[in-house]
């Protein structure tokens, strides 16, 4: 086995921040808002450097999928232990439709390509909630899948995954090579530390067009209307200005 | 951790309340998006603003929460500032090859400034523990950088810097505690004022007379905890920074091993005054974060409490009142940080730079969080809201690390000096 280790992570809005809806109603506002990694890849990214650090694998390699500002999640992930990166360029239109499946074949690609031994990822974005990008990838590859783990452990070349289900706690082991995501309970992520800010300056991220992976990007899905539904906008008026900020945008999304 | 922009949130109000009575504010942020001007990373590298996001959250996640504790039950927060020091913090500009983490004045100003939301005490004790470590690293020879520097930059030991005395505080040069050569020690004699972390620390930088009176006659020396001779004043009451207790260190007949001695005799007094330029800049940092911290609350408070009918954010005179707080707060971290340049820089005003810092900055950022107080109404008053604390703890700013009178001492000297 290679003892690599591929983390996916994405660049999201920041938890903290209270999202807007654009005023033509098409998406959420991006611009200037303050992003970060989704907090499930932070507990992917720290259950792989775990595994490193315990020297029951070799290599941690980060990937992320998007624009340039995508490195900057990456360099998040180099911080905290990641060996190098992989940024993904896809941008413009490609971006605005990247969705899960898009972003599953990406990494199966490159987990064939880089020989992987797991791709741990996390269990969903916070953006978009969609809990696909790992069983997909794993569907892709044909390897097995250890979803919503909530404590891995690594034995020869099978992997022993707690999973945490609607009936409680769930115990399956899976030969590698084989496709993980991280629940919350996985791990508590650890802070960067300066001197290792310092060297994730000289880890190498590496640049890739999906097209080089032979990966096309085209959606299957066309995104219609986002915006404050009419009975939930005639609710806000009525309502508290305290009150007002906990309603969230309805999505629709015509699935074609 | 993510700073909303107070204009955001207006203008989501805004949009859906004011029909009839539409905010100028909503369209002008629908025009700029929602881009925070107080947002302390503009203009920072990418690695800064990774530095920043690591304290922010240390901030947030470790020394917020437990704020008040600290500063009711007076606790010194040993673990927390071991964990803040396993990340790099307890050396920050000290030397890599002695365990610091060998950054400019720049970072380290960020990263005061952000670990200071959390707590400002226990991030100005942070500050001067990282000075004392820093006057070792570069003005120790090799065995005093190499016995005292790893200890400190992981906060296995905890250092204390010790120039104040009963007689002499802004002029400091006529200090009196003395150093008796004898032999291969120094026998000091003589007592220290208003030590931060006097009593708990384990390492003493102590400016003492060697000489002649005057600054030329002043040395400085390294003195361990339980050496025989040295013993502590009652811990003082404060009114702020109550989680770094504060002693009087009393020397009596107290033998110092000349090779604790820093740098040559009659060196002290340069050592001090180099010292305390980043002091100042730290100093002044942690005034930005208490001031950014108490905007924010400001901010938030507006939004939410009522009073005639409508949230203080809808009254004039408080929104102007926040824009004039934001725009200081903005304007004294750009003074900070151009001090902070042109001390790594070692410009030749350097020193009038980081006095004009200090200056300005710590007045400004008490006005902010004074203010910020005030904006609560009677809740500001209460120490179960964090304003109060921000308050308490940042007064003194304006008075240690050289009065902010002494500041206009040395900015009018540099103005006034006849080339």
């Amino acid at each position: 086995m290679s003892g690599r280790v591929l983390v996916g992570v994405k660049r999201v809005i920041d938890y903290a921040v209270k999202i807007r809806v654009k005023p033509d109603n098409s998406g959420v506002v991006t611009d200037g808002v303050k992003h970060s990694m989704n907090p499930f890849c932070e507990i992917a990214v720290e259950e792989a450097v775990k595994l490193k650090e315990k020297k029951l694998i070799k290599e941690v390699v980060a990937v992320s999928c998007g624009p340039q500002q995508a490195q900057e999640t990456i360099r998040t992930a180099l911080a905290m232990g990641a060996d190098r990166g992989i940024h993904v360029e896809v941008t413009g239109k490609d971006y605005d439709t990247l969705g899960p499946l898009q972003v599953s074949k990406i990494l199966a690609a490159l987990a064939k390509k880089e020989e992987a031994q797991l791709v741990i990822l996390g269990k969903q974005a916070i953006d978009d909630d969609c809990n696909q990008t790992g069983q997909m990838t794993a569907a892709l590859l044909d390897w097995p899948q250890g979803t919503f783990a909530s404590e891995v452990a690594l034995e020869n070349d099978k992997v022993k995954v707690v999973r945490e289900i609607d009936g409680g706690l769930e115990t399956i082991k899976i030969s590698t090579p084989a496709v993980l995501t991280a629940d919350l309970r996985l791990n508590t992520p650890r802070y960067a530390t300066l001197p290792n800010i310092m060297k994730a300056k000289k880890k190498k991220i590496a640049n890739v067009k999906p097209a080089d992976l032979g990966v096309e990007l085209t959606s299957r899905m066309l995104g219609k209307y986002r915006g404050v539904t009419g009975k939930r906008k005639e609710r806000a008026t009525q309502q508290s200005r305290v009150e007002e900020w906990t309603i969230l945008p309805n999505i629709h999304r015509t699935i074609l | 951790m993510a700073v909303l922009g107070p204009l955001s949130r207006i203008a989501r109000i805004g949009s859906t309340f004011c029909r009839n009575r539409p905010l100028i504010l909503t369209k002008s942020s629908q025009i700029r998006g929602i881009v925070s001007c107080i947002d302390p990373s503009h203009g920072l590298t990418d690695e800064q603003k990774e530095f920043q996001k690591v304290a922010f959250d240390f901030a947030a996640n470790e020394m917020a929460p437990h704020m008040a504790e600290w500063d009711q039950k007076e606790i010194f927060p040993v673990e927390t500032m071991r964990k803040a020091a396993q990340l790099g913090f307890g050396g920050i500009y000290v030397q890599p090859d002695v365990g610091g983490s060998g950054l400019s004045r720049l970072d380290t100003s960020i990263i005061f400034e952000a670990l200071s939301t959390g707590c400002v005490s226990t991030t100005a004790y942070i500050s001067i523990h990282n000075m004392c470590a820093w006057m070792i690293d570069t003005f120790g020879n090799n065995e005093q950088r190499e016995k005292f520097c790893p200890d400190l930059c992981s906060m296995e030991k905890f250092a204390s810097y010790c120039l104040t005395e009963p007689g002499s505080g802004s002029d400091a040069a006529s200090l009196l505690t003395s150093a008796q050569k004898k032999g291969d020690h120094y026998i000091l004699n003589g007592s220290k004022a208003f030590i931060s972390g006097g009593g708990d620390t384990d390492v003493y930088v102590v400016m003492c007379r060697t000489g002649v009176k005057g600054p030329k006659g002043i040395s400085c020396l390294v003195v361990e905890k339980g050496t025989p001779g040295l013993s502590f004043g009652k811990k003082e009451k404060k009114v702020g920074w109550n989680s770094q207790p504060t002693r009087a260190v009393i020397f009596e007949d107290c033998a110092v091993p000349v090779t604790n001695r820093l740098g040559e005799e009659g060196q002290g007094f340069n050592i001090a005054m180099k010292g305390l330029n980043g002091g100042r800049i730290n100093i002044a940092s942690c005034s930005l974060g208490a001031a950014h911290a108490s905007v924010s609350l400001a901010r938030d408070h507006m939004l939410v409490r009522k009073q005639f009918g409508e949230a203080l954010a809808n009254n004039q005179y408080l929104q102007f009142k926040l824009a004039e707080m934001a725009t200081k707060l903005v304007t004294s971290r750009l003074l900070v940080r151009e001090a902070a340049k042109a001390l790594q820089e070692n410009h030749p005003d350097a020193v009038s730079l980081c006095s004009m810092a200090k200056l300005f900055v710590t007045d400004e950022c008490f006005n902010i969080c004074n203010q910020a107080l005030q904006m609560h109404g009677g809740y500001g008053y209460l120490k179960d809201y964090a304003v109060q604390q921000f308050v308490r703890d940042i007064r003194v700013h304006q008075i240690l690390e050289g009065t902010n009178e002494v500041m206009r001492m040395i900015i009018s000297r540099n103005l006034l000096a006849e080339s």
